[in-house]
């Protein structure tokens, strides 16, 4: 066996590798014409449900997580949550629009032409 | 006398050792892109005329760099399984057909920025701008850094040599790949 290869690892051929690849095409063109309705929800489910979708079926089948060491997509998973920590530690500052002593006073430019200026906060 | 990398003679907890450097690589790669877009996504929370800023990016072209990716994908698990069974001049092809998408995208990408400059986005236009460039222009910097790595990989492999540097650049390759998944969405989709 090659140096390379997973221990004992059950491969796919190249013709799954190719269907995989149509689902995910699919799962693109579901995430592109889903959110074209207008319903916020539906837009939701579509564009990022799916994504989380598409990338589940990557990691597993392109990167091959289904048959590394487990440990491999444990380190992955522990910096996925480091993410959450981070967000769950930071959002509910920043969501927030006035504290103890702080307001914020930022508004976004108009959409049209980029010369528009930034303000700031404090 | 000749000497190999010592990724190519250990396995460290039964994980060659060039892959346990490249997935710890990824591991830090998470973070990163995590961070981002985490910061992305409170911050859209917040505004909520981002999604005016949004309607002014081009949802196909973006929807094309993602097939462009995808597809690149594929060529690069497929050169993966032709390295697997020691036919290293059909990775090296394979690996050139997923260097060809990186160059497909970085065009379109370059197109896209050129309009949107032109119109008078830029990363100084407000927050959300801010964010697409600094995101966009991180992954595509990514995306330049695999095709050289990947197009070095080709060289030995074409020659059938360190054929498991096939599986490292293509494991990067597709942890691109995924990143661009989730960046499509927030900076094209959610409008």
């Amino acid at each position: 066996m090659p140096e390379h290869a997973h221990a004992a690892a059950p491969r796919h051929d190249e013709t799954s590798y190719v269907a995989i690849w149509g689902v995910l095409c699919v799962l693109l063109g579901v995430s592109v014409l889903g959110p074209m309705a207008g319903i916020r929800f539906l837009t939701l489910i579509t564009a990022f449900g799916i994504a989380i979708v598409k990338a589940y079926m990557v990691c597993r089948y392109f990167m091959h997580l289904n048959i590394e060491k487990k440990w491999v997509a444990y380190i992955l998973g522990f910096m996925l949550a480091l993410m959450l920590v981070f967000f769950g530690g930071v959002a509910p500052d920043v969501l927030r629009h006035e504290g103890l002593r702080w307001q914020k006073t930022y508004v976004e430019p108009a959409t049209l032409g980029g010369a528009a200026t930034s303000g700031g906060e404090r | 006398m000749t000497s190999r990398p010592i990724a190519t003679t250990r396995s460290v907890m039964e994980v060659p050792t060039g892959r346990l450097a490249m997935w710890w690589v990824l591991a830090s790669e998470t973070v990163l892109f995590g961070g981002l877009l985490g910061s992305y996504v409170m911050m859209r929370l917040r505004h909520d005329a981002w999604a005016d800023q949004a309607a002014n990016t081009n949802t196909w072209a973006g929807a094309f760099n993602t097939l462009v990716l995808l597809t690149s994908s594929l060529s690069a698990v497929l050169a993966h399984q032709a390295a697997e069974r020691g036919d290293g001049p059909k990775a090296a092809r394979l690996l050139r057909y997923t260097i060809l998408g990186g160059g497909v995208f970085l065009t379109v990408k370059a197109f896209e920025w050129t309009h949107e400059i032109t119109e008078g986005f830029t990363v100084t236009s407000g927050l959300f701008w801010s964010f697409y460039y600094t995101a966009a222009g991180l992954h595509g910097a990514h995306v330049a850094a695999g095709m050289v790595i990947m197009f070095i990989v080709s060289l030995t492999a074409a020659r059938n040599e360190e054929l498991h540097r096939v599986e490292n650049i293509g494991i990067y390759w597709h942890f691109v790949d995924v990143v661009w998944i989730f960046l499509f969405p927030l900076l094209y989709i959610a409008k």
